[in-house]
């Protein structure tokens, strides 16, 4: 079973319904005992660094994801559920993260030419960097959606596949049983539920 | 590098999929649940659903045919149609959408741009806008393209994304429904103002047009249409195969 984790940020009904349709039991929980026993965590998030942050650390759940993450649960972050794992966020502001995977998320701003539209949104190729049982069943340069105007940095030995918008930016991560995509699996159509099946299968 | 978009439309009303030529002459097509898993299949990158209702009672029908596209359906999927408070773009994301869009109800209350870009992000804030020419300007029309708001569109466009809004759907009446080519002169205006992605819509033909419009504006971030793709006329996967073979970016 899936425990989605429900800190007050963002519409949870795609990413419920897309495991569900890979054939996972799946609860949206802001109860930390359910997501305790539950065999994964799923770690969503949309908006701002800033206010996600804090909105974890006042519903208490950040310790709970923490706990079950170092004693080895899968865990996955989504989006800006993933910048959340990172040391801190660079978002209009300095804000700390989870500290779960060394690095620190950045403006795309920084790296990338002025012409280019910020957000990146839509549907960009991930180019593999290291190997992750996550991209089981996907190939190198199938397309995923993005929809983000930070990214994660300084992270490199962790990087499982980037995607090209006029840099290189760091499309997913993993260190250990800690998973991280910036883009949205949920929304990414077939390979996207591909990447959430082989997720329930670790 | 990021591919260029290609994005049905269905017009939604009584819980069935319309489409007009120039907004008029509806014509009942097919179920939005069946069409969304359909083009979801082959290739459509995005949906919008577009609700024309007009009572409350086809209104819910409309949030429940939302929610079971959602249920079913795994790409991005944005909303319009009736949205006119932050409570409107509340019903619709809680439904599953993960973008709306704002037309008349932006009109009526410029407001209401900056305040849901602040409680939902930038992202998630879709201007719409019907444009016709007017005495040799770009004019902002209301309530489905009928009715002339006087307001110049380039500036009125520029103003929405300065205040929040995240993406803009560039509809050219002038070209709606005549099928001999997006507007390229007024897409090219916008693209020249803005900053965010901008999607064209409004006359696509056939698979040329696409063609056309992806390669004399480079910096077009996707096509949007509604009867070539609901009555066959053009298949995106089609569309899809002779982008690549154009050299366009494209998701396969």
């Amino acid at each position: 079973m899936t425990a989605i984790v429900d800190y007050g940020v963002g519409n949870l009904f795609s990413l419920e319904s897309s495991f569900k349709a890979v054939g996972e039991e799946v609860i949206v929980a802001s109860d930390p005992e359910v997501i305790r026993k539950a065999d994964r965590i799923v770690l969503p998030g949309v908006g701002a660094f800033r206010d996600a942050a804090l909105k974890l650390k006042e519903s208490g759940l950040d310790q709970v994801v923490t706990e079950e993450a170092l004693k080895g649960k899968p865990l996955l972050g989504i989006c800006l559920g993933m910048q959340l794992l990172f040391d801190r966020s660079f978002e209009y502001g300095e804000y700390e993260g989870l500290k779960l995977i060394p690095g620190n998320v950045r403006p795309i701003r920084d790296l990338t030419k002025d012409t280019l539209k910020i957000p990146h949104i839509g549907w960009n190729p991930l180019i593999f960097r290291n190997r992750t049982p996550l991209f089981r069943y996907i190939r190198e340069g199938d397309c995923v959606y993005f929809v983000h105007s930070y990214y994660a940095a300084d992270c490199t030995p962790y990087v499982t596949a980037d995607t090209e918008y006029g840099a290189y930016l760091t499309a997913s991560v993993q260190k250990d049983n800690i998973f991280g995509c910036q883009f949205h699996p949920e929304k990414s159509g077939d390979v996207g539920l591909n990447i959430l099946r082989a997720f329930t299968e670790i | 590098m990021i591919t260029k978009r290609i994005i049905p439309c269905l017009d939604v009303r009584n819980g069935r999929v319309v489409k007009g030529v120039n907004f008029e002459g509806l014509n009942d097509v097919a179920s939005p649940v069946d069409l969304a898993k359909y083009y979801s299949k082959n290739g459509a990158d995005e949906l919008v659903f577009y609700d024309i209702t007009a009572s409350y009672e086809e209104r819910a029908l409309f949030t429940d045919i939302l929610r079971e596209t959602a249920r079913s359906v795994f790409i991005p999927l944005t909303v319009g149609g009736g949205i006119n408070t932050t409570a409107d773009f509340d019903r619709v994301l809680k439904c599953g959408a993960d973008k709306v869009s704002v037309n008349s109800g932006a009109i009526r209350n410029p407001g209401l741009i900056e305040e849901a870009a602040k409680l939902y992000g930038d992202q998630c804030v879709v201007l719409s806008c019907d444009i016709k020419r007017v005495n040799g300007e770009f004019r902002v029309f209301s309530k489905g393209g009928r009715e002339d708001t006087g307001m110049e569109a380039i500036s009125w466009i520029k103003w929405c994304v300065d205040h929040g809004a995240g993406e803009v759907v560039v509809n050219s009446i002038d070209t709606d429904g005549v099928k001999q080519g997006f507007d390229l002169p007024m897409l090219d205006a916008v693209l020249k103002a803005v900053s965010v992605p901008v999607i064209a819509s409004g006359g696509a033909g056939g698979i040329q047009d696409f063609i056309t419009l992806f390669t004399e504006l480079p910096t077009i971030d996707a096509g949007l249409a509604a009867s070539i793709f609901h009555f066959g006329e053009v298949d995106i996967r089609d569309l899809k195969q002779v982008m690549k073979e154009k050299g366009i970016n494209t998701r396969l």
